[in-house]
């Protein structure tokens, strides 16, 4: 009877075992890092292990990482001196360790020397324990965890069709709860999701607004065409509450790591640009931004409008009330200088603001 | 395969994750007016939110692992720094954010700090629970033990009477676990 009440209602025993598992998770990464950084650690073990013994041994499982949500203190601040002094030793001891990692040295050492590794688990342990007292000293709490996630954010999107389609990428909306697109002028519409393509990172929105009219025209026509290698290339977008001109060129035929579906484009971008036009001088839609390679300024990825048209093609039937027709006919860009042309565009794009 | 060792958790595929990942990462923190120390916390850190990713069953990577570690410890260090304890770096910031405004790392952020408040909690409450109780639920419900096992462990003098015990234990370490919520 009890025993059956238990199973029902119960999720301890789901709890116990994550908590076990997370523990020895935890324990092991720990291991691994205080071997990773056997040789520096040295360095600090003196200034940890004058802390108080209360907590005991079981104090152990609180290895989390200490800086994150601590607020600098004595402690930080000698971090802080320590490292300026050995930081480049460290560097340097970094680097040598590291690169006798790759090339399977230490391995070799490892194996050679199995005892020597478990004595120092032993040490370490110890460590352990004396780091989760420090942690317990300072008073953390998961009160203090819970800095509020924000996970509204924004981006930059485009109207496709003048009854109000509008092209974004899919991560912009993965997981959106309610969407606002606001423009140049500062009109806000409230969008929803249509049509969401995680292959080739775009979505397609629709405004929703019930006092929304279809546009007359859309000043810009997307280039069917494949664009050309060097090609001189401008996008509008929302990197900040400001719509932001970039300039650049077509940089590469492919996107990341050979992706034939996008450009690389060399145009510096900042967050938010995700989902902004690309246009080439005539102004044509040549791409929809989508991304940057991390570490590399100015590497810059672009959708293909081609593959674009490929996903409005596979929206069913029965998702949109109206088809979504690209406008390819008449560019009222070319020929125009590009302050005109970035003015003329800019009331049909959208930071898409994501809640 | 580093994640399927991640799951099992074997040493081998930490050490591998080290020796790939964490390098770059350093270097990223240290360029950023951060110390090797906080380097070691933040890639740290990173990993346990890996681990919290990879420890729900259909999860997926869309990026290569380096890759994500490297874009989950630059959130973490730029809301580090953005937590004002160094305000002169914010200038500098932009140059290391990603283009895309990357949803699916505020969220796994957002579920692992779930994950470790209830980690936090969980110990809390086991280190209120005290002994015998909490060796009685660890030996049941996760080492497997029977009832029979834990009432000789325990010298209890029947396993319905360590049943009991262990019923009773359970119980207040639910009460224990959700009153520090």
């Amino acid at each position: 009877m009890r025993e059956q009440g238990e199973m029902d209602q119960d999720i301890m025993p789901g709890l116990l075992r994550e908590y076990v598992k997370r523990k020895e998770f935890k324990e092991g990464l720990q291991e691994a890092s205080d071997q990773y950084f056997g040789m520096a650690d040295g360095l600090q073990s003196s200034h940890e292990s004058s802390q108080d013994h209360t907590h005991g041994r079981n104090g152990h499982t609180t290895n989390r990482p200490a800086v994150i949500y601590v607020k600098p203190d004595a402690k930080v601040i000698w971090r802080r001196l320590k490292i300026n002094a050995i930081a480049a030793a460290a560097i340097a001891i970094i680097t040598a360790f590291s690169t006798l990692w790759l090339t399977g040295y230490y391995r070799n050492m490892e194996q050679s020397s199995s005892n020597y590794r478990e004595l120092r688990r032993d040490m370490n342990t110890v460590k352990r324990d004396v780091n989760a007292q420090n942690k317990v000293l300072q008073g953390i709490t998961p009160e203090n965890i819970k800095n509020a996630a924000q996970n509204n954010f924004g981006a930059t999107g485009f109207l496709i069709s003048t009854n109000g389609y509008v092209v974004t990428n899919y991560h912009v909306v993965a997981d959106a709860d309610s969407i606002q697109l606001q423009n140049a002028g500062g009109h806000a519409y409230s969008a929803s999701v249509i049509y969401t393509d995680a292959e080739s990172d775009l979505a397609i929105l629709k405004i929703t607004d019930a006092d929304f009219q279809n546009y007359k025209t859309i000043p810009y026509v997307f280039k069917e065409k494949t664009a050309e290698l060097g090609e001189d290339v401008f996008t509008l977008g929302y990197p900040r509450d400001e719509a932001v001109y970039g300039q650049g060129y077509l940089s590469s035929m492919s996107g990341y790591s050979g992706d034939t579906s996008a450009y690389q484009i060399s145009i510096p971008l900042n967050p938010g640009n995700s989902g902004g036009p690309l246009l080439d001088s005539k102004g044509q839609v040549i791409g929809i931004i989508s991304g940057k390679q991390a570490g590399l300024d100015g590497t810059s990825f672009a959708i293909k409008t081609k593959t674009l048209a490929a996903t409005i093609s596979k929206i069913p039937d029965d998702a949109i009330e109206q088809p979504v027709g690209l406008p390819v006919k008449k560019n009222n860009l070319n020929g125009l200088p590009r302050t005109e042309q970035v003015k003329r565009i800019q009331d049909y794009v959208f930071m898409v603001k994501v809640f | 395969m580093i994640i399927e060792g991640m799951r099992s958790g074997d040493r081998q595929a930490f050490e591998s994750l080290y020796a790939s990942c964490y390098p770059p990462v350093m270097g990223m923190i240290v360029r950023n007016n951060g110390t090797e120390d906080e380097a070691k916390d933040v890639f740290q850190e990173a990993v346990c939110v890996l681990y919290d990713k990879v420890a729900i069953d259909g999860f997926t990577l869309t990026s290569q692992l380096k890759t994500y570690l490297y874009s989950v410890c630059r959130h973490l260090w730029l809301k580090q720094l953005k937590r004002g304890d160094r305000a002169v770096v914010s200038e500098h910031q932009s140059e290391y954010q990603p283009l895309e405004n990357e949803p699916g790392i505020d969220l796994d952020l957002a579920f692992h700090r779930e994950k470790e408040a209830q980690f936090e909690q969980m110990k809390k409450a086991l280190a209120a629970l005290g002994e015998p109780c909490k060796t009685i639920l660890l030996d049941f419900y996760v080492k497997g033990m029977s009832m029979q096992e834990i009432c000789q462990k325990f010298d209890y003098t029947n396993p319905d009477n360590a049943k009991n015990q262990k019923y009773k234990c359970l119980q207040r370490l639910k009460k224990l676990f959700f009153e520090n919520r």
